[in-house]
């Protein structure tokens, strides 16, 4: 027996409002291929990639020709890098060669996890492991990196914020000819989770398994349309109504990703109940708080239906996955949605927006183009404040943004692809250096000690 | 295990009879059909068994898919499990 209706609801969904499993993402543990040197490291952090991540894309498409939903994108994330050339910092690029090539051998887009945490203090091969950032992803195509610097249980730490302004800026410059690309696949983190399917973010925390399968599941576009059919509404029918919806997006994820940890002989992760927008028409979190009643996102109000649509999300996704993991919520990354771009272009969408925006939702500041002469202890401020925010309270906030190199406010940026094209955004021009110069440690929250 | 094919369009002659035709080289055993005609927009739904199916889903699923563009209409093959997965707690 089946209900006609709601074969016909899935086939819309699918069709007409861009329902997808936004990624698979595969974690592999890369701790067992430590060896002596950075070249026989190098060796079998590749042979073990290719080996145990070799039929993913396969796998995927088998997935998306059986149940008839597309399956964007097929990932990988490994072990933090800094931990695997812990004995050869100034190494360290040759293992991120080596991932790059992997990605490559098996045709996935991205492969996350050139990264460090170092949120509590940064280790003597961390320091020099944070430097070779700027150089792999100028020199790399797939590979992301990652760099965790506070949390609520750490605090935040203050040197590796100094540090890692300069080191965003030096990506931008790497990658100067490509607008700063580089910086689009570099994440400052506070909070960072170790199941995190989506990119530029992902990496294999060491409390994880050997191999495990990660599953992203996304549906702007069926949130927004399930809204338009309740017009007057008030805001409890409205948080239903989007519990509804995401519980179903998120059953379909389940199915997905407890089959392709069986198809692929992983463990089965979590699934990252995420709205994730693309720049398509349609596949917008911006048009859903437009819909929600806001004239355009940005304006008074962004931050209470922002919090609303976040939470029940959540609520209705986490019902419907036996393992809720990764960032799940909604995703603000302004040059990858359509309707933030718009808003950001007519000047209605700001930075300190952004910012209180993100208080509420499941990521922070995200792919947000800032003038090229922004100094580094700016951007070293702006992921301050990202980072108490997320240290205060208890969520995972980041910082991704792209000081293009030779633009201002007024120009824009053309990333292409998932990632999008945004004006540039101004950013506050007094300055923050002093603050940022003062290093240390900001101590964790009084609430963080729960023992 | 099962599929539920959607045949969705401008309503035409001798749909039914092509697309059964088709399951019928697959293997595949038609257990239930729903049908409706709205205006000129016809949408059919078969569930169908795929046991005996000589080939695999996803193999049939695509052929369907070229079917349709050959007919005008749009139809999809797709594991049932998606739609129970969905619609039932």
């Amino acid at each position: 027996m089946f209900n006609k209706t709601e074969v016909l609801e899935t086939i819309d969904m699918i069709e007409r409002e861009h329902l997808d499993i936004r990624t698979i993402t595969m974690g592999i543990s890369l701790l067992p291929c430590i060896r002596e040197n950075a070249e026989k490291t190098a060796r079998a952090v590749y042979d073990t990639v290719c080996a145990k991540a070799r039929d993913i894309v396969k796998v995927a498409e088998q997935l998306s020709g059986e149940y008839g939903i597309p399956i964007v994108n097929k990932r990988v994330s490994v072990t933090p890098v800094s931990l695997i050339c812990a004995a050869f910092p100034q190494d360290a690029e040759k293992i991120g060669f080596a991932l790059d090539k992997a990605a490559k051998e098996l045709g996935i887009d991205f492969l996350g996890g050139y990264s460090a945490l170092v949120q509590k203090g940064t280790a003597d091969y961390e320091k020099i492991f944070l430097e070779s950032i700027p150089a792999v992803l100028a020199q790399t195509e797939r590979v992301c990196s990652s760099v965790n610097v506070a949390s609520s249980k750490s605090g935040i730490n203050m040197d590796a914020v100094a540090q890692m302004g300069r080191i965003v800026k030096s990506a931008a410059e790497r990658t100067a000819d490509r607008d700063g690309l580089g910086c689009a696949k570099l994440v400052v983190f506070a909070n960072a989770v170790e199941d995190n399917p989506f990119m530029a973010g992902a990496f294999h925390g060491t409390g994880e398994s050997g191999t495990v399968i990660n599953v992203g599941v996304s549906g702007p576009g069926v949130v927004k349309h399930a809204l338009e059919n309740v017009p007057d509404a008030n805001l409890n029918d409205c948080a239903e109504v989007i519990k509804r919806t995401a519980f179903k997006i998120t059953r379909a994820g389940q199915l997905i990703a407890k089959e392709a940890a069986k198809r692929l002989n992983a463990e089965f992760g979590i699934v990252d109940l995420s709205l994730a927008p693309t720049p398509v028409m349609g596949d917008s979190v911006a048009h859903i708080l437009e819909e929600l009643g806001l004239e355009v996102v940005g304006t008074h109000g962004t931050t209470a239906a922002l919090a609303m649509l976040n939470d029940a999300v959540k609520k209705g996704g986490v019902m419907a996955s036996s393992h809720v993991g990764g960032l799940s919520g909604a995703f603000i990354p302004v040059s990858e949605d359509i309707g933030m771009i718009q808003a950001a272009e007519k000047g209605a969408l700001q930075i300190d927006k952004l910012e209180a925006m993100t208080a509420v939702c499941s990521v922070g500041l995200d792919m947000i183009a800032i003038p090229g002469d922004t100094p580094a202890e700016t951007i070293s401020a702006i992921i301050a404040d990202e980072a108490a925010i997320g240290m205060i309270n208890n969520k995972t906030t980041a910082v991704r943004v792209i000081p293009v190199p030779g633009k201002t406010v007024g120009d824009t940026v053309e990333f292409g692809g998932l990632l999008g094209h945004a004006p540039i955004l101004p950013v506050h021009t007094a300055s923050s250096m002093k603050f940022v110069r003062r290093g240390g440690r900001i101590p964790a929250p009084i609430h963080s000690n729960k023992n | 295990m099962r599929a539920i094919m959607t045949v969705t369009g401008k309503d035409n002659k001798g749909i039914i009879a092509k697309v059964s035709t088709f399951l019928a080289e697959k293997g595949a055993n038609v257990e239930e059909v729903s049908q409706t005609i709205l205006g000129d927009c016809f949408a059919m739904i078969m569930l169908v068994d795929m046991s005996d199916a000589r080939e695999e889903l996803s193999s049939v699923a695509k052929q369907c898919e070229e079917l349709g563009n050959r007919i005008g209409m749009s139809i999809r093959l797709q594991h049932e499990a998606i739609f129970n997965a969905m619609h039932n707690v």
